[in-house]
């Protein structure tokens, strides 16, 4: 614990110095920016946003990438909150009670109500991170390449279960994705893949193309050409104040929604999607007032916005710790990180620890400028809501063009952008989810080298996965896992993927 | 609809995967991953035909903003076909401008002065101030 703190005071000594501090507030003023904007959710913000960061060093680079995710997350209830609109997915539930209570004239409490959640959330799920994140890297030091696959393909089955809709759609998205990571130069044998004698194809297709396209121009195609969104509720700063029933109402699902949301996060899937709507439905069933759902509950709002803040603070936890990213926007960060020559992993705590002592001081600080930030601004951020889509569209397709092209500076990744928009737009509109690609993509060359290696090691016997404990234990859960995801198919029954996937397009439909 | 595209696609992986060496399961080569995923992409599909009934159709899904996506779609390989030659300014000011103007029937001059505006902004931000290399094409645009 001691060394705990001792670390922790080096790591505010680095995020309270005034060129971090900047960085960190840069972050989350654009995060807010993305959050706000329909269309940018975190993921395709981070990735346009990586190239503005090559002219830093990493610990800047990194602090104000991690600012802008967060920021992010704080962004998107205000739109579903004002517009019923949800800036990114995660904000889906929120969007229910929180426009209802803006349609009541509580929109000033239902936006102070979901900041001080996120911020006491963002704060002490940090917290977890600082105690949990150390230790899980030390144990991972135990890790072999048998372990290092069956935690991989661990990761995918359950982002896969996680999913909202089929797993088994899920399961043929991912592996979709991993076909897409094998293009390039095999690392082992220097063979070229399927790159028909693309030169720049030898690297591989790149996270930033793949996410941008999918998320950020797929959702362009599909939304560009749809009638205007409703109009915006405008609060005045006085209603800011909730009222002291309205505090009493929100303090415990803040509570729950913070610890929900962390213990989600950790687990791989799309966690702050996730752990919103799970947050969402305790908070309904806990309720003295259950009917009250749907028309305005503050614990509606309180909850899955607290849960999907504190699941973005539990999702770096096996990215730091492990070096394997948890859901599509942890592999982004990954590959941010990795750009800038940092390797998450077990030895980065030991190796870099003013890197990820400042990294996890400077989330106390982010979280704090958001508090600070976000509510007085609210009237700002909401007239950028005004801009008519019709106009805004093309300026975000433009930094979609900018962004992809300056990671590598090469033509052929917009290109990769637009086939990716292409099937994501499709996808989209069959009802598959686009995010296990993005994580096989960023997975597949991990997931590869670890089998190769595995299969080096026992001369060929598979059993290798078995007889060592660690692997023979990820892959029972995965195994666990499996049968679960069948259990709708037999039984014929809705289970809580379905439930979500339901809720989800209800929302889109409304 | 999706199932038969996935199957196909694995179809066409394995075929493309000839040309690689498969090694052995002592030493695997560099197709055997794919192979190994390809299989794995045909089973997926199989079973997404065979359970998919319930799933929808391409003909029964909404497809009201197709003019829309044609046009952005079309705008985004002109903007990969032209950015190095033209320049991102260029590029990226005739993009916006056709997007505004022609699709979106705004005004022409306040088509012509955001689009301008925002290509010469973005440069600005990003290659002079940021650092970030943009193109500038032929003309040094």
């Amino acid at each position: 614990m001691a060394e705990t703190l001792h670390n922790l005071v080096l790591g505010f000594s680095i995020a309270l110095s005034p060129p971090i501090l900047l960085y960190a507030f840069v972050g989350c003023v654009v995060g807010t920016l993305v959050g706000v904007l329909p269309g940018v959710g975190p993921l395709a913000g981070i990735s346009l946003l990586l190239p503005a960061t090559f002219g830093l060093d990493a610990t800047r680079a990194i602090v104000m990438l991690a600012g802008i995710y967060y920021g992010a997350m704080y962004g998107g209830s205000t739109t579903s909150i004002l517009m019923r609109i949800p800036g990114e997915a995660a904000s889906v539930m929120t969007c229910i009670d929180g426009y209802a209570m803006a349609r009541k004239g509580r929109a000033g409490a239902a936006l102070a109500i979901a900041a001080v959640g996120s911020y006491v959330a963002g704060t002490a799920s940090v917290v977890g991170l600082m105690l949990l994140a150390p230790p899980l890297a030390l144990f991972a030091l135990r890790f072999g390449p048998p372990e290092y696959f069956a935690l991989l393909v661990l990761g995918l089955l359950v982002l896969a279960y996680m999913s909202s809709g089929s797993m088994l759609r899920a399961l043929a998205m991912a592996t979709l994705g991993l076909l897409l990571g094998m293009i390039g130069i095999d690392q082992m044998t220097g063979y070229f893949r399927y790159s028909y004698g693309v030169v720049e194809l030898g690297d591989g297709i790149g996270v930033v193309p793949v996410a941008v396209g999918l998320f950020g121009l797929a959702e362009i195609l599909a939304t560009a050409g749809l009638p205007t969104p409703p109009q915006v509720l405008r609060p005045a700063l006085r209603e800011l104040l909730p009222t002291r029933q309205e505090w009493r109402d929100s303090a415990w699902p803040i509570a729950r929604g913070t610890v929900l949301g962390f213990l989600i996060g950790i687990v791989p899937g799309s966690a702050h999607i996730i752990s919103s709507f799970v947050s969402y439905g305790v908070e309904r069933r806990l309720s003295k007032r259950p009917e009250e759902f749907g028309q305005g509950a503050v614990a509606g709002v309180a909850g899955p916005e607290s849960a999907n803040n504190s699941a973005t603070s539990g999702a770096f936890v096996p990215m730091l710790a492990l070096g394997v990213p948890s859901g599509p926007i942890p592999a982004v960060m990954l590959a941010a990180m990795m750009v800038h020559g940092v390797s998450p992993g077990p030895l980065l705590i030991r190796e870099q620890p003013g890197l990820f002592w400042g990294f996890i001081a400077s989330m106390y600080v982010g979280n704090l400028v958001l508090l600070i930030l976000n509510l007085p601004l609210v009237g700002v951020f909401v007239n950028i809501l005004r801009v008519p889509y019709p106009i805004l569209y093309p300026s975000i397709l433009a930094f979609c063009i900018l962004g992809v092209y300056a990671v590598n500076g090469s033509v052929v990744d917009v290109w990769i952008m637009l086939l990716m928009g292409a099937l994501g737009y499709l996808l989209r509109k069959l009802g598959f989810e686009t995010a296990p690609i993005v994580l096989g993509v960023v997975l597949a060359p991990m997931i590869e080298m670890a089998l190769r290696q595995s299969l080096a090691m026992s001369d060929g016997q598979y059993a290798i996965f078995l007889t060592r404990p660690i692997s023979a234990t990820l892959l029972g859960v995965g195994l666990v896992l499996i049968t679960l995801g069948l259990k709708p198919l037999v039984t014929r029954s809705l289970d809580w993927r379905a439930r979500l996937a339901l809720a989800e397009k209800g929302d889109e439909q409304r | 609809m999706a199932g038969a595209a996935l199957v196909a696609l694995a179809l066409v992986v394995l075929w493309e995967s000839r040309a690689l060496p498969l090694g052995s399961l002592r030493n695997p080569g560099p197709a055997y991953m794919p192979v190994a995923l390809a299989l794995a992409l045909l089973g997926f599909g199989a079973l997404l035909i065979v359970l998919g009934k319930g799933t929808p159709d391409v003909s029964s899904v909404g497809w009201t903003e197709w003019r829309h996506a044609v046009a952005i779609f079309g705008v985004c390989a002109f903007a990969a076909l032209a950015l190095e030659r033209l320049g991102f300014r260029m590029t990226i000011a005739l993009a916006l401008a056709f997007l505004l103007r022609v699709v979106e029937r705004k005004g022409a001059i306040f088509s012509l002065v955001l689009s301008i505006a925002f290509a010469a902004g973005a440069f600005l931000l990003f290659d002079t101030l940021l650092r970030v290399p943009l193109p500038r094409g032929a003309l040094g645009l």
